[in-house]
């Protein structure tokens, strides 16, 4: 061999196996080189690449690889040591650096393994939550669909509305084919298909209540899928319909008592509806549990509108109730106050045309007593007086009652002499009861007052009353009046027990005993006694005549003078004892009762009680208005005479201190003449006190004076003391109101 | 004196037999003591002021009752109230009464019945009117003798001494009978 540096191949180079040898590392090499290439580009290529330094060494190691075979290509056949020399130097680096990404290796591929892992279980996670979301989502679906139906059904307070909205849309949420609803009858045997969706009018189909099936839904609040063959599914007549899933809810009816707080309904409550819904038979569709939730939900709103409108309507038929109600106790009230404006109106007008004529019927009879009669005429004229003088009682009474029962009567209080009246009633009664042989004493006791504060005129009436009766009622025997004080331990009877007299220092209790030895009452006549127009019907008493309404009126001049009245008796023939008693006043002064009427006493009793108080008399009537002045004039005053409204207007001024107006004329308007005044003189101070003189004092012409602004009233015609009195008054106290 | 004393008598009768009679009431008394020395002649003023009211009136409701065409009854019943008003100032009770019996004729609208109370009334009236003249004259009478008697005692100071004890009888008595002391200067 030559001396070249030269390394033979080991096999012959033109072998077979060589030129295999030769292709397939070139091919390796090629590889090899392509391999980092294409790393390189996708590595690029990729976002996020954690290990580039074990890129590099792979790299590093496949180029070195690659080197190597691709070197070993030159060793196929005669190389010069150079060449040698390269490949060695390729192969020692490749060794190394392939031990050492094989110890890299080591380390990585564990890495690279787990990330598989993480991959793997990132996925699973992914696809988990997916299907959370698609869940999620559903019911979302069904909370906005629920909501919706709630919506509308509560957007209504109409029952049929409600329950209408309810089955369309439901229907149309969850595309039904069928939806009804099946309502307890009244009796509640049965169930009775009340509303469908496709069907306008239901006929009425029942169906018994305690069929298992439904005693299945109705025992649980949830929806129950049931059988398309059962007879509540069974709506539509047609046999070859084949229905779908059928799912039915209960719907409790809640009645109005059986709600509670806190507490939920199904407690309590017995009556349930029915609804049916039914998926169309076509599709394969099955009942999802979110759509059965909704199917809950909404029965139970309607359950809870159904209420509510139940709750309206029961309002709304009492609130009618009440209006009508209303209405007709509207109309009583009105007609009640229209009687007694006519009956006031009438007591009004009978009070002044009654006892006009009466007045002519007694002055002209009295009148022609007066002259010269024949003893038969005289007779007859004795008789008109009489019937005439009783007919004005009983019309007094009559009057004299309205205004009791009206409210409108007071008492005239005054100071008055006890004995007196007693003695004055006897000698009224003793003429009367000496022709009937009956024996009258009175008794009076020791400690009873002379003198005392009460309204006499009514005292008298009614012990005169009381005794007329007991003399009317007597055909033999003896009357005994008793009066006395009565003390406390008497003043509270077992027989009335709802009077208690409560006495105090000013004032005492009069307590009079008319006792009788007449005819008697038997017990059950008593009550009746009392009231007015009542009559006993025995025939003693049929012919006494009276009205029945004395002791009517009697009771209540009792009552307005704070006492009782009654009457006992033992029975028929037994006599009776009629006792009352009255609250009386004691007069304060010993020297007082001998003065009259006013309770005050004038501070100057000489003639120029006034001196110059200036005076301003407005009458039409000449002589009237000369008495008048010269009344005024007598008690020192400046008087000034005027005889229009239209001239008094004109006179009068803040210098005069009073002015009397007549205000009995008709035609002549006092009262506007007042008015007048009073808008005048804006100033109270300034205003003269304005007195109205009168003929007659009832409540209309006092109600008129008050209404226009009138100080004070005297009835015509005036005495020189009552003038004097009632001027000391009204300098005083500017305000009189009404003196007699 | 025994005349001053009879006419004093007359006159305390005469008054009395009005009151008892039903002429006249309480009111016609508290205008006999409205008289003073102020107005002396009071009662007289307002009575021939009445009369003359009186009179006035019953005229008119003669002429109104008259009428052939047809009886205004508003009218006569505005009269009669007027004179039942003065009347009843006056204290003249019979006519009052007389009135009272008119209006309710007037108010039935009977002319008959009207008619015989409107003669009832004249009648009436009349004896007031006389009676109260009558009156007047023995109060003027006495109370002229009084004067003449004060009169004369002031004269005749000198002679016997004129007993003032009859004047101050004198005095009392016509204060008595209602009437009223003339101030004599």
């Amino acid at each position: 061999m030559d001396s070249c540096n030269c390394i033979e191949p080991q096999w012959p180079p033109d072998d077979l196996l060589m030129k295999y040898q030769y292709i397939s590392d070139f091919f390796i090499a090629l590889a090899y080189f392509s391999i980092p290439l294409e790393l390189i580009y996708f590595v690029k290529k990729s976002a996020v690449f954690p290990y580039r330094w074990v890129l590099v060494q792979f790299g590093a190691f496949i180029v070195l690889c690659g080197a190597t075979h691709l070197i070993n290509l030159w060793t196929f056949t005669m190389h010069t040591r150079t060449v040698a020399m390269v490949m060695t130097t390729a192969k020692v680096f490749t060794a190394v650096v392939s031990c050492a990404t094989a110890l890299m290796l080591v380390h990585i591929i564990p890495d690279l393994l787990s990330v598989k892992t993480r991959e793997l279980f990132l996925k699973n996670k992914a696809a988990e939550l997916d299907r959370e979301m698609g869940l999620i989502r559903t019911q979302e679906e069904t909370g906005r669909h629920s909501r919706m139906l709630t919506h509308e059904i509560r957007s209504t307070l109409d029952r049929h509305t409600i329950l209408k909205t309810t089955l369309v849309e439901l229907g149309r949420t969850l595309a039904l084919e069928e939806c009804a609803l099946w309502m307890p009858t009244r009796t509640g045997l049965e169930l009775q298909l009340s509303y469908t969706l496709r069907q306008q009018n239901p006929v009425g189909y029942t169906v018994p209540i305690h069929l298992p099936v439904i005693n299945q839904v109705f025992s649980s609040s949830h929806a129950v899928k049931i059988s398309p063959k059962c007879p509540v599914a069974r709506i539509r007549p047609a046999g070859k319909y084949m229905p779908g899933e059928v799912v039915a809810v209960r719907v409790p009816l809640l009645h109005l008592s059986n709600f509670q707080i806190n507490d939920w309904p199904e407690l309590s409550t017995k009556r349930y509806a029915l609804m049916v819904l039914m998926l169309p038979s076509d599709s394969a569709r099955q009942w999802h549990v979110h759509e059965l939730e909704l199917v809950e939900v909404v029965a139970d709103q309607v359950a809870v509108a159904l209420s509510h409108a139940a709750i309206l309507e029961e309002s709304m038929r009492a609130r009618d109730l009440l209006m009508e109600q209303n209405v007709a106790l509207d109309l009583a009230r009105r007609e009640a106050e229209t009687a007694i404006r006519a009956r006031n109106d009438f007591l009004a007008v009978m009070n002044h045309e009654m006892r006009t004529p009466m007045h002519a019927i007694i002055a002209l009879s009295s009148l022609l007593q007066e002259t010269e009669l024949t003893p038969e005429q005289r007779l007859m004229v004795e008789t008109i007086l009489k019937s005439s003088n009783l007919l004005s009682t009983l019309i007094n009474d009559v009057l004299d009652l309205s205004r009791l029962e009206d409210g409108s009567l007071q008492l005239d209080l005054g100071t008055f002499n006890l004995f007196a009246v007693f003695r004055e009633v006897l000698n009224l009664i003793k003429p009367i009861a000496s022709v009937k042989k009956l024996h009258v004493s009175l008794n009076l006791a020791p400690d009873l007052p002379e003198y005392a504060i009460g309204d006499e005129k009514r005292l008298m009436q009614t012990i005169l009353n009381v005794v007329g009766n007991a003399v009317k009622f007597s055909k033999e025997g003896s009357i005994s009046i008793t009066a006395f004080v009565a003390k406390s331990e008497l003043l509270r009877d077992s027989r009335t027990p709802e009077f208690f007299p409560v006495p105090s220092d000013n004032h005492f209790y009069l307590r009079v005993q008319v006792k009788d030895s007449g005819v008697g009452i038997s017990p059950q006549d008593i009550p009746k006694l009392f009231t007015k127009f009542a009559q006993t019907q025995s025939t003693a008493t049929r012919n006494s005549g009276g009205s029945g309404l004395g002791l009517a009126i009697c009771k209540r001049f009792v009552n307005l003078m704070e006492g009782h009245i009654w009457i006992e008796s033992e029975g028929l023939g037994k006599g009776c004892t009629a006792i009352f008693m009255v609250k009386l006043g004691i007069p304060e002064r010993l020297n007082e009762p001998k003065l009259p009427f006013m309770p005050k006493v004038p501070t100057n009793h000489g003639p120029t009680a006034f001196p110059g108080l200036k005076v301003l008399v407005m009458d039409e009537n000449g002589v009237s208005r000369m008495v008048t002045k010269g009344l005024l004039v007598h008690l020192g005053c400046d008087v000034t005479m005027v005889s229009s409204s239209e001239e008094c207007l004109r006179v009068v001024s803040h210098e005069h201190k009073v002015v009397f107006m007549d205000v009995c004329v008709p035609g002549m308007d006092g009262y506007e003449v007042a008015i007048r005044i009073n808008e005048k003189f804006t100033k109270r101070h300034e205003r003269p006190i304005i007195v109205a003189l009168t003929g007659n004092t009832d409540k209309v012409t006092k109600e008129n004076c008050m209404r226009v602004g009138m100080d004070g009233i005297i009835l015509k015609p005036v005495s020189l003391d009552k003038m004097r009195s009632v001027l000391s008054d009204l300098l005083e106290h500017r305000v009189l109101f009404e003196a007699i | 004196m025994d005349f001053v004393n009879q006419l004093q008598r007359k006159f305390i009768d005469y008054s009395s037999s009005l009151h008892r009679e039903g002429i006249v009431d309480d009111q016609f008394t508290q205008l006999r003591k409205l008289e003073d020395e102020n107005s002396p002649h009071f009662v007289m003023e307002v009575a021939s002021l009445f009369f003359e009211d009186c009179e006035k009136l019953i005229n008119n409701m003669a002429i109104a009752l008259e009428q052939k065409q047809g009886v205004d009854f508003k009218q006569i019943e505005e009269c009669i109230h007027q004179l039942k008003g003065s009347s009843s100032s006056i204290g003249a009770m019979r006519v009052k009464n007389a009135c009272i019996a008119f209006r309710s004729f007037s108010g039935a609208q009977n002319r008959e019945g009207c008619l015989r109370c409107l003669q009832q009334l004249s009648h009436e009236y009349s004896l007031l009117k006389n009676k109260l003249q009558t009156l007047f004259r023995v109060s003027v009478a006495s109370r002229c003798l009084y004067v003449c008697l004060v009169i004369f005692c002031r004269e005749n100071e000198h002679a016997e001494p004129f007993p003032d004890v009859l004047v101050f009888q004198l005095e009392k008595q016509i204060v008595a009978a209602g009437g009223s002391i003339p101030r004599v200067h």
